[in-house]
């Protein structure tokens, strides 16, 4: 089964080259949407056959490298286009295709009768194809190409509706975005290639050959220049501060791309590369602060814009940067298994929340198309009462709500939790732990409130939809229903695979293991030795971890309560807050305003300056050089075009004179 | 009684040679007793021929095998150069038929003359005596200056034609001349021979009848792959030609060119190495720049092709200059390349112009990008390929080239090698400036491709991307055949 790991990346490449030159011929959307799903279905297929085989294997052989051919190859250094296995890039690959699919298979019903039907599913192969290039190739250049496959083919779907010119600036501002975290991603590739080839004469940037001589790798500033340059690229694609406003924008593109991007790919990749380059990022300790920090910060910080939109689908935006700040968090105390956890029961749920508000918004677009209504589809603020319409939509999203509050006994709550106990319990920086634990709990809090909110105002209570209007709301068609009860029931169970030791303990006597560490353990055993080895020790008290975890669930259920008082027992409250507090809400409504000091700070400096050397230096100096060169040039390519006379006799002289010359130069010299 | 030692006679080392030249004659005469117009089939059954040739000469990689006293020889080299030869030869057949038949020209010799030329290059890769690279280099002028003129209604394939042979056997003379210094020096004309005399009385290097015979050696090859300042009739010539045989001149010959001069020089001239090193530094510095500089200035697509084959030979002899494995290995990689991305940049000119060749102007071109989408990018890709862009073929040959000339110490070869190549982006961008960005003056209707031009195509763009993508392979095989 291992041989066949070139297949994963190249089945979805290929439904992406046959959709994008055919898709206009074939034109049936059946035929289009099998082709492009059932791609990603046998990339599924050969991910869980990998799966298998990885679980038959006892735990240290689990890493298995499947080299293709050598791609570059140019004196010390060397590419080749290889596959590693191991059981953090088979996680996933069993994400990126498992929910890549549902993804697919739920846009053949979402997109049914989009102009560009096929160019829609042409990226999104083409992104799923990237995605599962960045997750399973085996050195830092592949994944580099993958990396930038997402970031392009993000641009091109969340610029799909190009006639739009905010889908057009969306676009553009996620692609110009993540180009300054690549900037950092190949700084910090350059630096480690370079400073391991001076210093030890190990050219590699293969994986598995650095995590051999990640010993050489001695902390200090160079480790973390790299680590930082690194974590930059992270921020540009997981979305944190200060590189995360193109996500919340990126939802102008269709819903499911939203949900690929946020739930299964893309906001991922940074996650993933600071999971898979573990060994290196543990030698910075400065480096895993920053981290820390920088995810604690955006969890809060998204977590409180999060409590004041009103569109559906920019709630679930800002939630997704929050989730991912969690995912920083974990990876900045060391919790890497942790962190790769809530990548996965995140995957689960908000995959489902997207495709759920995308069913919603594809029921309201019909309801009000119906009535030629000209009202917002995505606000929540024209929503209400919908569970009786789309009983599966609603279920199902409730489930993923309670998961993402976490309530215990769904998957959120085992990830989150653990990531909350280990940032308190970690024994990287004994000097932050409340501050980090503090500002992941309030976020826990902020989102279990936002999220009911949302909840609560699609969902319950009256309509605020015309009669008729409300009348023609249906429940989505099997397509789309068939991916949400899949992701919900994920949603629900998912978590059992990474239950806590301590819950484990109390309710069956341990005989319910924490599979997940296990499984994901021999990837960060280095990362383990070297912090024990190091005398760093993390606290270890079964009282503590039952008290932090009994304090976070009742912030939860505080945020829930909070959000069932100001929604459903009094609504007008929340009207009145805003009224008493009206600048704090234009602040926090307003994103913090963070897209116009940004605008402010680097925006519109870049522009001046763009617009000064355009003007000023390229018109007049780089044009005139250039064109001036041209001239010349121009002029004595004309002269040289009356040598070629079109006479033989000509011809023949000018031979005779260079034979002439080249033997006398090599007489007489 | 003293008994003639007879040679030992392998006639197995020259098989590909011996079944193409059967299979040739064997159509000659097919296409005197098959009656009709359509010559088609002859094409396709050339092409079969070319690849039971190819198969038979793929067969004999491995260890060399020299026979004939060391006249010929059967090694990697020789047969990496053939195959090339035979892949020129076949996608130039593919794009034949629509263009004769358009031009009425369609004689069924044509075949059987692209596939004697054929004989004439593979016999130059893998002679290693100059008689036989000589004779080689003869069968194959002598198809070519009748290909080139092969229009006959054609003032200017006829003109093409009579110029090719005129400057071509002036050429010969050159060529001639120095193989007879070279053996009066040293009594051989077998390369083996000459190079152990050399060793044996190092004197001789510093002979003048020695340095002149290898200087007038290179004068000859340089006329045939077109090194400035023996160029000048390749504009002429390969604007003349009529366009399938354009693109075949300026791939397979031109490599057969290389094959024959890397042999010579390498085996021959071992103790002048540093001589004729500094002599394809010039040449290689002012083919690339002449070919270019002229090249910016042509309006005619065809022509500026034609510069722009000259400005290619340049590159190579930077390879050559640098006189080292990698080198070598570049110039086999890139003549492998060049022969895709050229005969497929020339397949899609010959579907723009009409009978006649009109509209072969660049300015034409405009709107040929809207009109016909697929072809046009097919164009670009070749365009950008000859231009040295990744990810295609063209910039693999290219790094490799100019890698192995800074590794040999010509960083300013390297340097002169850049500059000229971007120097060529003009040109080659201007053409998809207007296909692309410009709108037509008139509605204009294009044909579109044949099925066999399809297959070249197809071949050539795939094959394009392919070596720009994943080159390991191809560069792996390239650098075992240079290892002699």
């Amino acid at each position: 089964m291992f041989d066949l790991v070139w297949l994963i990346p190249l089945c979805p490449l290929i439904g992406s080259v046959i959709n994008g030159l055919l898709g206009k011929k074939i034109k049936n959307e059946t035929v289009i949407g099998g082709i492009a799903a059932g791609s990603v279905f046998a990339s599924f297929m050969v991910a869980c056959g990998i799966l298998f085989q990885l679980l038959s294997l006892p735990g240290e052989e689990r890493v298995i490298q499947k080299t293709i051919f050598t791609w570059i190859q140019s004196g010390t250094f060397k590419a080749d286009i290889g596959f590693l296995i191991d059981p953090l890039s088979a996680t996933m690959l069993m994400i990126v295709t498992g929910i890549g699919f549902l993804i697919h298979l739920y846009s053949i019903g979402y997109m049914h009768g989009e102009e560009g039907f096929y160019r829609y599913f042409c990226y999104l192969n083409l992104f799923t194809f990237s995605m599962l290039c960045l997750v399973s190739g085996n050195n830092l250049l592949l994944m580099f190409i993958g990396w930038e496959g997402v970031g392009l083919c993000s641009y091109l779907l969340i610029g799909y509706y190009f006639h739009k010119k905010s889908a057009g600036d969306a676009g553009k501002k996620a692609f110009v975005m993540n180009r300054v975290g690549d900037f950092g991603f190949l700084l910090g590739l350059f630096t480690l290639f370079y400073y391991l080839g001076t210093n030890h004469n190990v050219w590699t940037i293969n994986f598995v050959e650095l995590a051999k001589n990640a010993d050489l790798l001695v902390p200090g500033a160079v480790v973390t220049t790299v680590c930082l340059c690194f974590f930059l690229g992270a921020t540009g694609k997981s979305a944190q501060i200060p590189l995360y406003t193109w996500l919340p924008d990126a939802m102008e593109g269709p819903t499911p791309v939203s949900a690929l991007i946020h739930a299964a790919t893309m906001v991922t990749a940074g996650v993933y590369m600071i999971a898979r380059m573990n060994f290196i990022f543990i030698k910075s300790p400065t480096a895993l602060l920053v981290i820390a920090c920088v995810g604690a910060a955006t969890a809060l910080f998204a977590a409180t814009i999060g409590t004041a939109q009103n569109d559906i689908k920019r709630v679930l935006a800002y939630s997704t940067v929050s989730q991912l700040g969690y995912m920083f968090l974990a990876m900045g105390v060391g919790a890497f298994t942790a962190g790769v956890f809530h990548l996965m029961t995140h995957a689960f749920f908000k995959a489902c929340l997207f495709l759920g508000s995308g069913s919603v918004i594809h029921g309201m677009h019909h309801a009000l198309h119906h009535e030629h209504s000209e009202a917002d589809p995505q606000d929540m603020r024209n929503m209400g009462g919908l569970r009786k319409k789309m009983p599966v939509t609603f279920w199902t999203f409730l489930f993923a709500t309670i998961a993402i509050a976490g309530i215990p006994g769904l998957a959120g709550f085992f990830s989150k939790d653990e990531i909350l106990w280990q940032a308190f319990a970690n024994p990287h920086h004994h000097a932050v732990n409340y501050v980090l634990w503090g500002a992941g709990a309030i976020a826990a809090g902020l989102t279990a409130f936002y999220m009911f909110r949302l909840v609560f105002m699609t969902f319950f209570g009256q309509t605020r939809l015309s009669e008729k209007a409300f009348h023609h709301l249906h429940e989505s068609p099997w397509v789309i229903t068939v991916p949400l009860v899949c992701l919900a029931f994920l949603s629900i169970f998912g978590g059992y695979v990474g239950v806590p030791k301590v819950l484990s303990e109390f309710f069956t006597g341990g005989a319910f293991p924490n599979y997940f560490e296990h499984w994901l353990e021999p990837v960060f055993a280095y990362s383990t030795h070297y912090t024990e080895a190091h005398g760093a020790h993390g606290l270890h008290s079964v009282a503590m971890e039952w008290g932090l975890m009994g304090v976070s669930v009742l912030i939860a259920c505080g945020g829930i309560a909070l959000a069932f008082a100001l929604y459903i027992v009094a609504p007008g409250f929340p009207e009145k807050f805003t009224s008493t507090f009206p600048a704090l809400h234009r602040a926090v409504y307003n994103k913090w305003y963070v897209d116009e000091i940004y605008d402010f700070a680097f925006v519109n400096p870049c522009k001046a300056l763009g617009n000064f050397l355009w003007k000023g230096f390229d018109v007049l100096v780089v044009d005139g050089i250039v064109n001036g060169v041209a001239a010349v040039v121009r002029g004595f390519s004309g002269i040289l075009r009356y040598v070629q006379t079109g006479f033989v006799h000509n011809y023949a002289f000018t031979m005779v004179f260079g034979v002439a010359l080249i033997v006398a130069v090599y007489i007489f010299r | 009684m003293e008994t003639i030692a007879m040679p030992a006679i392998n006639l197995a080392v020259i098989m590909p040679e011996i079944l193409l030249s059967c299979i040739a004659m064997v159509l000659l005469l097919v296409n005197v007793f098959v009656p009709g117009n359509n010559k088609a089939y002859l094409g396709y059954l050339s092409i079969i021929g070319l690849a039971v040739t190819a198969a038979s000469a793929v067969g004999g990689w491995g260890p060399s095998v020299s026979a004939f006293n060391g006249s010929v020889v059967q090694d990697n080299f020789a047969i990496f150069f053939k195959v090339i030869f035979l892949i020129s030869a076949g996608l130039a057949i593919l794009i034949s038929d629509r263009y004769m038949v358009q031009e009425d020209c369609n004689q069924g010799e044509l075949y059987p003359m692209i596939l004697f030329a054929t004989v004439g290059m593979m016999l130059m890769a893998s002679g290693t005596d100059l008689m036989v690279i000589f004779l080689g280099l003869e069968l194959l002028s002598i198809c070519l200056y009748v290909l080139a003129g092969w229009n006959r209604d054609n003032l200017k394939s006829n003109e093409a034609g009579l110029k090719y042979f005129l400057l071509g056997a002036f050429s010969t003379g050159f060529l001639l001349y120095g193989m007879a210094l070279t053996y009066g020096a040293t009594g051989s004309t077998k390369i083996q021979a000459i190079s152990s005399y050399v060793m044996g009385n190092p004197g001789v290097a510093s002979n003048p009848l020695f340095v002149v015979g290898m200087l007038l050696i290179a004068v000859g090859f340089s006329f045939k792959i077109a090194a400035a300042p023996f160029h000048m009739w390749t504009p002429d010539v390969y604007q003349g030609a009529p366009t399938p045989m354009t693109a075949f001149m300026s791939a397979g010959p031109k490599a057969a060119g290389f094959a024959a001069f890397i042999r010579v020089m390498i085996f021959a001239f071992p103790m002048l190495r540093a001589e004729w090193s500094d002599l394809l530094w010039i040449l290689a510095v002012l083919t690339m720049t002449v070919g270019n500089i002229i090249a910016l200035s042509q309006d005619n697509v065809k022509r500026m092709l034609a510069y722009s084959s000259i400005a290619h030979a340049g590159y190579a002899l930077v390879g050559f200059a640098a006189v080292n494995a990698e080198g070598a290995a570049g110039i086999l990689f890139y003549m492998l390349s060049y022969a895709f991305m050229n005969i497929g940049a020339f397949a899609v000119i010959i579907l723009i112009t009409k009978k006649g060749e009109v509209n072969g102007n660049v300015q034409d071109l405009a709107g040929f990008g809207h009109k016909k989408p697929l072809l046009a990018m097919v164009l670009s890709i070749f365009l950008f390929s000859l231009a040295g862009m990744p990810p295609t073929a063209g910039f693999i040959g290219k790094f490799y080239l100019f890698s192995a000339a800074i590794k040999a110490g010509y960083v300013w070869l390297a340097i002169i090698g850049v500059l000229n190549s971007a120097a060529s982006l003009y040109y080659y961008l201007r053409v998809m400036v207007f296909m692309y960005m410009k709108d037509p003056e008139e509605d204009f209707e294009w044909a579109g491709a044949t099925p066999a031009i399809a297959v070249c195509l197809l071949v050539a763009v795939g094959a394009t991307l392919v070596l720009g993508v994943v080159p390991g392979t191809v560069l792996e095989l390239a650098q075992k055949a240079v290892q002699f």
